[in-house]
């Protein structure tokens, strides 16, 4: 079985398990956020057919929650927090730089498909701020000249 | 019985059944909540907040989705909440284009209307960004212009639940959220029938036919040009809206006049190709049951349906009426007999339809209904641009004689005026294939059976020997339903009608749009239905068959129905089309 073949059977697992349930979207598409990293479209036209409903209804759930993507986040998920304490020591200009040293835009994956940059909420660290995390490491009272140090570290 | 339950309202006392809203008992006591998503039957979300009312709790509340309770004391009219409305309106302008002079829903428009109402007057209170859209007018049917939209989901419960359809859905979030197609593809790139009824739903002018008035106008302009026109039945059921005349008034002989006044060359009727029309469906019918062909057969005239049918049932396409559109038969005699008999080249004919329906003008985009690389077709207007056309001229519409069609094109029967209603095509297919079947004519030709605006009509129709079962659907999410019963083999019948807007052509996606406020207390689809019916309980003749230009151009041009050269002109085929587009 391909790789992509095993990962819609997965996806169809967990269409079985929810499909009774009223609101059984919301569940099927974290699953298919898990499974897939994103929900692509044709993940999302496959559930549209499973759970007997549109497209435009898959597409709506899934643009009006962040946590779904509908491309596929980088390796390393950049987050810069823009909470208020962050925000006003400076966290834009760390996010501005991490998007010029990065060539891409906050949302955005880069075209090596390395990093996907985000601005987050508050991540509970304010006592670092201006904080930003790549996927599970936290970096605190950042300045925005050691943006590409830090980013050297996570190139190939 | 229905448990009653007591209210006041602005200090009257009434009785409403239990579970109706606040703003339907609100009716009940004279009192006019103002409303904007609101549709009846269609959208009740309470998502614009505008009927909000005061019912002492902590907080108004939005009556179209608030139920009635025991004694609830309501005031729908206080400072507070002419005020809390007054800024909701302010709110909701500060991110709408508001172009109102060259808007096409200006003098039509329900913000608009209620700005006035409740004296909002710049709309610049909460001046800021604003949202930037792209005109999407890749359809040839329909252009959204999200610049004007309000997001009442008004078009999205239209194009969901009235049709199943679902091309257009909210989608992104707080002031970002806007209706759109997944991905934001545009609506020519999906699965979209082109039906309209997101048009004759929208409070405002975000969403409007493509607008071919001013093609019309250069052809009629074009002394090179023949430019004949030909009005489709429930146009003549509709169009006396947009001058002010009572819904159900037919104005057949005014807008016959109208037309000759535009400077048309020719002023056929559709109806007589509605009549035509007959003659090959019942013999394609008496044919199919005679020699064992594919049943049940169903109709071909709307546009919407047999998109939605090559789309979402493509197994049904082999049940499919070979037969063209009724406008699209007119379009190619026009272009062949009529050419003939004035000895004018096809090429320098034009030919304009005026329809009560948007999918018309993507129909006569077909390639298949053509003949000799000419479409059948050239322009399609709707009900509503014929009127805008009508006002540009400054034709004084209801000081119009009524005058007549031109011959040869232009003689229908009964039969033909009631294809603009749901059940129409069905009763005047009955009234002619009986005659085909037994030989005799039928005494009584009102087939009450399948008139009326129910979604599912049913009857068995005794022809003869024969037990003809037949049923009648409008709007495509009931052509779903019954399809489906097909499907599973629960249900069994010989010939089907589909009309792909809820009501029939009447309330086709062309025709004049209604105040949600005039749509909550009368039904547009009996109302226009009533004047294509008075007009065929009036006409002397009721069955196409007896039509003497349908018995004429038999023989002189086609031979008999179904013929060599009625085939070629006459019928088409269809195309299984993807769900989605890739």
């Amino acid at each position: 079985m391909s790789e992509q073949k095993a990962k819609f059977a997965e996806l169809q697992t967990a269409i079985d398990k929810h499909k009774e349930e009223k609101g059984a979207l919301m569940p099927v598409l974290q699953a298919a956020q898990g499974i897939f990293g994103c929900v692509p479209m044709d993940v999302q036209e496959y559930i549209a057919e499973a759970l007997d409903t549109t497209l435009s209804e898959v597409y709506g759930v899934a643009t009006f929650y962040s946590q779904f993507s509908l491309q596929p986040k980088g390796k390393y998920v950049i987050g810069v927090c823009m909470g208020t304490a962050c925000y006003v020591r400076g966290a834009q200009k760390v996010l501005d730089r991490v998007e010029k040293e990065l060539n891409a835009e906050t949302g955005a994956t880069t075209k090596d498909g390395q990093f996907t940059i985000q601005s987050t909420r508050c991540l509970g660290a304010c006592g670092l701020a201006p904080v930003m995390m790549i996927n599970d490491e936290v970096f605190g009272r950042l300045t925005e000249d050691e943006i590409p140090g830090i980013l050297d570290k996570y190139k190939i | 019985m229905e448990q009653m339950i007591p209210l006041t309202i602005d200090g009257v006392r009434v009785e409403v059944p239990q579970g109706t809203t606040v703003l339907e008992a609100s009716r009940k006591a004279g009192v006019k909540i103002p409303t904007l998503c609101y549709l009846k039957d269609i959208n009740q979300s309470g998502s614009c907040r505008m009927c909000v009312v005061d019912t002492g709790a902590r907080a108004f509340q939005a009556a179209c989705v608030l139920p009635v309770t025991k004694d609830m004391v309501v005031r729908t009219n206080t400072p507070d909440l002419r005020e809390a409305r007054r800024v909701l309106l302010e709110l909701i302008l500060s991110n709408h284009n508001k172009q109102c002079l060259s808007c096409i829903r200006s003098q039509n428009c329900e913000l608009q209307k209620l700005c006035k109402d409740l004296g909002v007057e710049d709309g610049n209170d909460f001046a800021g960004v604003m949202n930037q859209y792209e005109i999407d007018d890749f359809s040839p049917s329909i252009v959204r212009d999200n610049s004007k939209c309000i997001v009442c989901r008004r078009c999205v419960a239209a194009c969901d639940k009235v049709q199943e359809v679902g091309v257009i859905g909210a989608t992104g979030r707080g002031f970002k959220t806007s209706i759109a197609s997944p991905w934001n593809l545009h609506l020519s790139e999906m699965a979209c029938i082109n039906c309209g009824q997101c048009i004759t739903v929208c409070p405002v002018g975000a969403l409007h036919e493509k607008d071919d008035t001013s093609l019309v106008w250069q052809y009629l302009a074009d002394p090179t040009k023949h430019v004949v026109v030909q009005p489709a039945p429930a146009v003549r059921a509709a169009l006396g809206e947009e001058f002010g005349l009572p819904m159900g008034t037919s104005v057949t002989g005014k807008m016959a006049a109208a037309l000759r006044r535009m400077g048309f060359d020719r002023v056929f009727d559709t109806d007589f190709a509605a009549d035509l029309t007959i003659m090959e469906e019942a013999t394609e019918l008496v044919d199919r049951v005679t020699n064992g062909g594919v049943l049940p057969m169903i109709t071909s005239c709307s546009p919407g349906w047999i998109k939605f049918c090559e789309h979402y049932y493509p197994e049904f396409i082999p049940n499919l009426s070979s037969c063209k559109s009724p406008h699209e038969m007119e379009g190619a005699l026009v272009k062949s007999y009529y050419a003939e008999k004035m000895g004018l080249d096809p090429k320098d004919i034009v030919v304009v339809s005026v329809m009560p329906c948007t999918a018309k003008k993507y129909e006569a985009q077909r390639p298949e209904l053509s003949n000799g690389g000419l479409p059948d077709v050239d322009v399609v207007i709707t009900t509503r641009e014929l009127a805008r056309m009508i006002k540009e001229a400054g034709i004084e519409f209801t000081m119009l004689p009524d005058e007549g069609f031109d011959d040869l094109l232009g003689e229908s029967t009964g039969a033909g005026v009631i294809f603009g209603a749901t059940g129409g095509v069905m009763e005047a297919a009955l009234r002619t294939a009986y005659t085909f079947i037994t030989g005799n004519e039928l005494e009584d030709v009102n087939f009450t059976a399948v008139r009326g605006v129910e979604g599912i009509k049913e009857a068995t129709v005794k022809v003869g020997d024969l037990d003809v079962s037949v049923a009648v659907v409008s709007s495509t999410s009931m052509a779903a339903k019954l399809l489906d019963a097909v499907k599973a083999g629960e249900k069994n019948y010989t010939f089907i009608e589909v009309m792909g807007c809820p009501g029939g052509c009447v309330n086709g996606g062309g025709q004049p749009i209604v105040d949600a406020s005039v749509r909550a207390k009368v039904d547009i689809r009996t109302e226009r239905a009533k004047a294509l019916y008075n007009e065929d309980q009036a006409k002397t003749l009721r069955k196409s068959h007896l039509n003497p230009e349908i018995k004429k151009i038999y023989d002189e041009f086609l031979g008999r129905p179904n013929s060599h050269k009625a085939h070629k002109l006459l019928h088409t085929k269809y195309t299984v089309r993807p769900k989605y587009e890739k």
